[in-house]
């Protein structure tokens, strides 16, 4: 609640009954699961309904029933992805003759729960005081496809999401890969307000990709409002960034899929990148001075939230890249919230990736270009040359055999 | 919105995250009725907030007596200090189609003009004048006012004379008619009007009557019409211009919009229904 007043003082977010209602509902959920943290991640808006998104993490060891809601999450993500593929093979293998050539890309696995983009459960309700759902965890596979699609939310969790490229799942899992999305890039703190943990510590000389956990500093000596507001580099990210692939943390793809590989090597595949580069994001906890801006647009804006009593404003920063995500700061609190219909803003138009070039249907060679008729004289001369070698091949056949009957005697 | 009526609308229409800061609120309370004092209007509305990258633009509109009629714009920075905007001209509308990428909360900043495409039998024009984003921010209001001001049917009539005032007996939609995007009209010229033909024109009240409604936008779809609080209020937000929100409570009087967006086209809007 009290972070809901720095909100309406930062003229964002919703109303006051709204907000309560919102609180209500949250408790409600607190009480019905065993949740250790829970935060208002905000609102999504949409066609029919709108989604409004609780961020929970689970308490230690309530994993079972997740576990096993895990399993069937998992397969259904496999299902979807290679669904995906049969989509594309169907076409080609409707034509039996020639075998498709078509190798659908190792599966890149999902990330453990409570590690880089499934770290927090996310619950979802159409409006405060409706049942709460919890959203599946998300797949490297639908992120990678959320960022290549733009479509509206529609409010309903089933809805199909009818697009091109196609997106594995249902509206649920596009809602749970946007949520992913956003919240790498727009949850952010005041600079100290996180540190790393102690054990990470030797980790760090290794890469420092690997450090994947912040605790709270208790040191955290608050940033004066100005001096937030002032430059950048007193933010940072602390959600992982997302990586290319889908996942936080890099998996090498084609190590998983050995026993496909030892198949594969029989014959040679020049065409394919032998071993696929390692990607790496920028580690946990990056001031937003080194985020990359969007065509000379950059891409926070600073505010404060008042200028006539600077003494009591708090600093307000506004995400140009995801119109919509806000988070505020003064002395010890900071939140972030997300009101808005969960698009990413890109300068340039939207353009749907085209589709794939047409397999070429067989390998151009002689035998299936049209050539020139022969002339008579061509055909008759080719007729006189081919009696001519059967006439010696003939005469070879008797000589041989004669040289067998020879060898038997 | 209305200025009178500021406070309240402002909560309904709170769940798209439109919200002012209390600071700029009471600024613009107080403001608003000077503004109505001085500029001799006869109504002044609140129309909406155009986020830039640094600041905002604060809109608002004074009418006179022909609600229909020209409407004067002011725009101000910080809620206090409201300037007057250039009427809209056709021109200033062309000049601006091509710029692209938000606003930048400098009401002098300078765009370059978008490459014309050269025709081969013009040469070139040499210079063209560089756009102000005062121009911008003229072109793109009037634009959004032309694409997605709203009202409800029945609020307005005209009277036989011509002139557009507000329907002293309008009570409301009911709930039924509420949820139907025929039920709302575009408040600006009607065009889609004169090309129906007699049959579907019989039906027509032409007090009422005279605008064109929602139900036929292109492209189909580009609104999202819902209710809110159990009911008690309708919520119409444009997916063409993003942040445009309309509130009407049925079976009162009350209903008005506002802008609270970046001020670019959603052109994408075909991809994403």
């Amino acid at each position: 609640m009290e972070t809901a007043f720095y909100f309406e003082q930062a003229g964002i977010g919703l109303s006051m009954d709204e907000n309560y209602h919102i609180f209500l509902a949250l408790k409600q959920l607190i009480i019905t699961h065993p949740i250790q943290t829970c935060r208002f991640w905000g609102k999504i808006l949409g066609l029919e309904m709108n989604y409004i998104v609780a961020e929970v993490e689970f308490q230690e060891g309530e994993e079972e029933e997740e576990a096993e809601e895990e399993e069937v999450v998992e397969e259904a993500g496999k299902e979807g992805s290679e669904a995906r593929d049969e989509d594309e093979e169907e076409e080609k293998v409707e034509d039996e003759p020639p075998k498709s050539t078509y190798k659908p890309p190792p599966v890149i696995p999902k990330e453990e729960n409570r590690t880089g983009a499934n770290k927090f459960t996310y619950f979802v309700c159409n409006e405060p005081g409706k049942p709460w759902v919890r959203l599946t965890q998300v797949t490297p596979a639908q992120i990678v496809a959320a960022r290549k699609i733009k479509k509206f939310f529609t409010g309903r969790l089933d809805a199909p999401i009818v697009s091109y490229p196609p997106f594995p799942g249902n509206e649920g899992n596009y809602l749970r890969a946007q949520i992913a999305r956003i919240s790498a890039g727009t949850q952010i703190s005041p600079l100290g307000f996180f540190q790393f943990g102690e054990e990470e510590g030797d980790e760090e000389e290794e890469g420092g990709a690997g450090r994947d956990t912040y605790e709270e500093n208790p040191d955290f000596e608050p940033i004066s409002v100005i001096e937030l507001l002032d430059s950048l580099s007193n933010w940072v990210h602390h959600v992982q960034n997302i990586l290319m692939q889908g996942r936080c943390v890099w998996v090498n793809p084609s190590q998983k899929s050995e026993v496909e590989e030892e198949e594969g090597e029989e014959e040679e595949k020049p065409d394919e990148p032998d071993e696929p580069e390692e990607e790496v994001g920028p580690p946990l906890l990056t001031p937003l001075s080194e985020d990359s801006d969007i065509l000379n647009i950059p891409p926070w804006t600073a505010e404060s939230s008042t200028n006539l009593v600077p003494q009591y404003s708090i600093a307000v920063l506004h995400s140009n890249l995801w119109p919509g995500a806000y988070s505020f700061a003064i002395g010890k609190r900071f939140d972030n919230i997300y009101l808005g219909w969960g698009h990413k803003y890109s300068p340039e138009n939207y353009t749907p990736t085209m589709p794939p070039p047409v397999q070429t249907e067989y390998i151009s060679g002689p035998e299936t270009t049209e050539m020139s008729d022969p002339t008579v004289e061509e055909e008759l001369a080719l007729k006189v040359a081919q009696e001519e070698a059967l006439a010696a091949a003939e005469e070879e056949d008797e000589m041989e055999e004669e040289e067998d009957e020879d060898e038997d005697d | 919105m209305d200025a009178e009526s500021l406070p309240y609308a402002l909560d309904l229409v709170a769940g798209s995250g439109v919200s002012l800061s209390p600071e700029k609120r009471a600024a613009l309370r107080a403001s608003l009725l000077l503004v109505l004092r001085d500029y001799r209007f006869e109504k002044v509305r609140l129309w909406g907030r155009i986020q830039c990258i640094r600041g905002a633009y604060y809109i608002a509109e004074g009418l006179g007596s022909d609600r229909f009629g020209p409407r004067s714009r002011l725009y101000s920075l910080n809620c206090v200090e409201w300037s007057l905007l250039p009427p809209p001209t056709e021109e200033m509308i062309i000049l601006t189609a091509g710029l692209k990428g938000r606003f930048q909360g400098d009401p002098s900043y300078e765009y370059e003009p978008y490459e014309k495409k050269i025709d081969e039998d013009r040469p070139y024009d040499e210079e063209s004048p560089l756009v102000k984003e005062e121009i911008r921010l003229v072109a793109a209001v009037d634009q959004i006012d032309k694409a997605v001001g709203i009202v409800p049917r029945g609020a307005y009539v005209k009277t036989p004379l011509g002139p557009v005032h507000e329907n002293r007996n309008f009570e409301g939609l009911s709930l039924t008619e509420a949820k139907k995007l025929s039920s709302y009209f575009h408040f600006t010229e009607p065009v889609k009007l004169k090309n129906k033909s007699l049959l579907e024109k019989a039906d027509l009240d032409p007090a009422t009557d005279f605008l064109d409604s929602l139900e036929h936008d292109i492209p189909k779809g580009s609104w999202s019409i819902q209710l809110e609080r159990g009911g008690s209020l309708v919520v119409l937000r444009s997916l063409l211009w993003l942040g445009l929100t309309f509130y009407h409570v049925p079976l009162t009087k009350q209903h008005g919009y506002i802008y609270y967006g970046t001020g670019e086209k959603n052109i994408d809007l075909p991809f994403m229904l």
